[in-house]
């Protein structure tokens, strides 16, 4: 890998308001990253079972599941992390507690200890999903990407910047360590952070602000996706025109009816000039603008993939294939 | 005077009792309306737009408890920013509405403040486990708000509180959150943690024997042995001054629970939250909770009354004719509306369907932001059902 192209994201956190549709972006994303021969897997955290529903897959466990193919060949898996029982994995593998930390479990101790130091749950789960991002299998990387239905915007910043929170716990020890090397890889090029907004004052500030706060923690910021943009086409049209255009077309063109579409034309035309005025504050933050469309029957299965289609092309650099397995180290 | 339908007008889905706002609002029986549903909702401009409208409309001495408003509806109530006390509102006509945001780390400040010594509380306020339980536990700000929320009511300065519940990762946490937090003070890890320090009652490590050995090993290895004795000093502490957090919990809980208190879930016609919304209904019932309806925010507003189906035949037929005929570009933005509002209401169904019993009130998108407090009576009016005045 040459000094003047840097490693292509691999671990890919979706962020956004809620509200704005950062699960289905984070599924597409996922569909559309899934290249040929491509394996992805699509996490989420804290037991909100959203990705489940959109795949019209029964809930989502601790264990990575098939869970639908991808845009061109490749494969989605699917995820739900749990801090509880990635603390339970966590002392198994450290101090091979074996059928002792169900014992634990039982007692409350290990609500207790993700209680008692709030960032260890953040750490658990983000050091999850660098053991997914590193993990191989049979001499190749087992995903070639994992995207993360991600805390909203809000909490990003806290629930990433696992150093700082660790500063808190054992300096020394499996979990400083182990955080410290979870750290590393959120802070590298190998990670993107992607906001979701919808066209809409409130969740573009937030997007602004969490682009802020993401650079000032020395995060990646990746793609801004301008999610739900309303299709209309810009015609000027007057009241008499839409009352004779009616008539062409063979419907009553009562006054109630002509008068109800041109307030929906006109509320349109708005919501377009307004779009127009987000795009360009988005596109001030210099970073990469997707748009999708808002689809009107809501985001079905069918719906993923149109969205996955969309994104595609701005995400062909992290469809490409990988050079090695060893990035991640 | 505009024709009616130039305004979105609130509609309640036919067979679904009407969830009626201005007679809650204006029943003088009624001191606290917490509004609660999953995020992105509307839920915080949904309880500031009812402070108001219980204000002015139904002259009422009312206070709003945000919990993490955005800057705009603090500039929409004509404020730069909210803190942790009431403020009054200018401009309110009627009754009288103060605004407040909840600041968690200094109401729990003011609770242990208030409850013990000044050489204690500085000891309290000293501990590391505290700083970070105080500005960061899962669970602190749910519990603050009730604290919030029990101090408002006790200073009989306000006869309506509105309170906007924690934006939370799922609804179930606001009614967990106090008990949770209690359990923690006050549980037998605690107690246990308390009998490993020095000093404290043996008995209880012995009871425990071996286990607490283990235990304490493995969480001094993983967590840092600094920490449990941090949290065993803090808890310590908090048991001799508050004589137990779970009973103060337990109280808040079940102050919630009477009848001058109403609880309404706030929904948005997205599958997700009104899946939370039939959750959060249930469990309020089970906690019984009074809850007295569901507000579903953000419909897709649709002004004329004509199917989808036959804006788009008449719009192929324009088409037809010229390609670019305007109209044809009209009619098929009502196609879209009114597709996206069948869409909506197909999501809505599902909370009839699963909670029939509990009345109703859809409030269409008024499409323009929440800016200023005319937005917010806007919002009110579309709320109760009532067209705003010209």
């Amino acid at each position: 890998m040459t000094a003047s192209a840097p490693p292509v994201p691999r671990l890919h956190i979706v962020t956004g308001k809620g509200g704005t549709g950062k699960t289905s972006v984070a599924a597409a994303l996922a569909l559309a990253l899934a290249g040929p021969g491509r394996r992805v897997l699509l996490v989420e955290v804290e037991g909100r079972q959203g990705i489940a529903p959109l795949f019209d897959a029964p809930s989502l466990g601790y264990q990575e599941r098939h869970l639908a193919a991808g845009l061109d060949g490749g494969e989605v898996f699917g995820q739900s992390v749990d801090a509880d029982e990635a603390l339970l994995d966590y002392l198994t593998l450290f101090y091979r507690l074996g059928s002792a930390g169900k014992v634990l479990q039982k007692f409350g101790a290990i609500d207790f200890a993700t209680t008692i130091a709030p960032g260890l749950r953040d750490i658990l789960l983000t050091g999850k999903l660098k053991e997914a991002v590193s993990r191989a299998e049979s001499g190749r990387m087992a995903y070639d990407s994992v995207v993360l239905d991600a805390p909203p915007t809000g909490r990003i910043v806290r629930f990433l910047n696992v150093t700082v929170e660790s500063g808190r716990l054992a300096k020394t020890g499996p979990i400083g360590k182990h955080s410290r090397s979870v750290a590393r890889l959120l802070h590298s090029s190998l990670t993107a952070v992607h906001l979701v907004t919808t066209p809409a004052a409130m969740p573009v500030q937030e997007t602004v602000d969490a682009h802020r706060e993401l650079l000032a923690a020395d995060l990646p910021v990746g793609h801004l996706v301008l999610n739900r943009v309303a299709a209309a086409k810009a015609v000027e049209v007057d009241h008499a025109e839409i009352a004779a255009g009616l008539t062409r077309a063979g419907l009553a063109a009562d006054e109630t009816l002509v008068a109800g579409l041109m307030e929906e034309y006109a509320a349109a035309r708005h919501e377009i000039e307004a779009v127009d005025a987000y795009r360009d504050r988005l596109e001030r933050l210099g970073r990469p603008v997707d748009e999708l469309p808002l689809l009107p029957e809501g985001v079905d299965l069918s719906g993923l993939y149109q969205l996955a289609r969309e994104l595609r092309p701005s995400f062909a650099g992290a469809r490409r294939p990988l050079s090695g397995g060893t990035d991640a180290a | 005077m505009r024709p009616d339908t130039m305004r979105p007008t609130a509609a309640t889905p036919g067979g679904v009792p009407e969830l009626d706002v201005d007679a809650l609002l204006g029943d003088k029986e009624k001191h606290v309306i917490a509004c609660c549903g999953s995020g992105g909702v509307g839920k915080t401009t949904t309880a500031a737009a009812l402070a108001l409208r219980a204000a002015e409309v139904h002259g009422r001495r009312t206070v709003v408890l945000t919990i993490d408003p955005a800057r705009r509806l603090a500039q929409s109530l004509g404020m730069e920013a909210l803190d942790n006390t009431p403020k009054s509102v200018a401009a309110v006509q009627g009754g009288s509405l103060d605004a407040m945001m909840l600041d968690m780390k200094r109401t729990f400040d003011e609770v242990v403040a208030s409850h013990t010594s000044a050489e204690r509380a500085a000891e309290i306020f000293a501990n590391p486990f505290y700083q970070a339980v105080s500005s960061t536990f899962s669970g602190t700000q749910e519990y603050m708000a009730m604290e919030k929320l029990g101090q408002l009511r006790a200073t009989g300065k306000w006869d309506l509180i509105v309170l906007d519940t924690p934006p939370s990762r799922s609804a179930l946490d606001f009614l967990d959150a106090p008990a949770r937090l209690a359990r923690f003070l006050d549980g037998r890890i605690i107690r246990l943690l308390s009998a490993s320090t020095p000093g404290a009652r043996r008995s209880m490590l012995s009871l425990m024997g071996a286990s607490a050995a283990v235990f304490t090993r493995v969480f001094n290895k993983v967590l840092g042995g600094h920490l449990l004795t941090d949290v065993a000093e803090f808890t310590a502490s908090l048991e001799d001054t508050f004589g137990g957090f779970r009973k103060r919990a337990e109280a808040t809980f079940r102050a919630l629970q009477d009848d001058q208190t109403s609880f309404l879930v706030i929904a948005a016609p997205e599958p997700a939250a009104v899946g939370e919304a039939v959750y959060f209904t249930r469990r309020l019932t089970e906690e019984r909770m009074p809850l007295d309806g569901m507000i579903l925010n953000r419909l897709t507003p649709v002004a004329a009354s004509l199917s989808a189906e036959r804006a788009l035949g008449a719009a192929a037929a324009l088409e037809e004719a010229d390609a670019d005929d305007p109209v044809a570009a009209v009619l098929r933005t009502h196609a879209d509306l009114a597709r996206r509002r069948a869409a909506e209401e197909r999501v809505a169904a599902r909370y009839a369907a699963a909670c029939p019993d509990v009345p109703q009130r859809w409030v269409p998108a008024l499409g323009v932001e929440v800016v200023d407090l005319d937005d917010l009576r806007a919002f009110g009016a579309a709320a109760a059902g009532a067209l705003p005045s010209e």
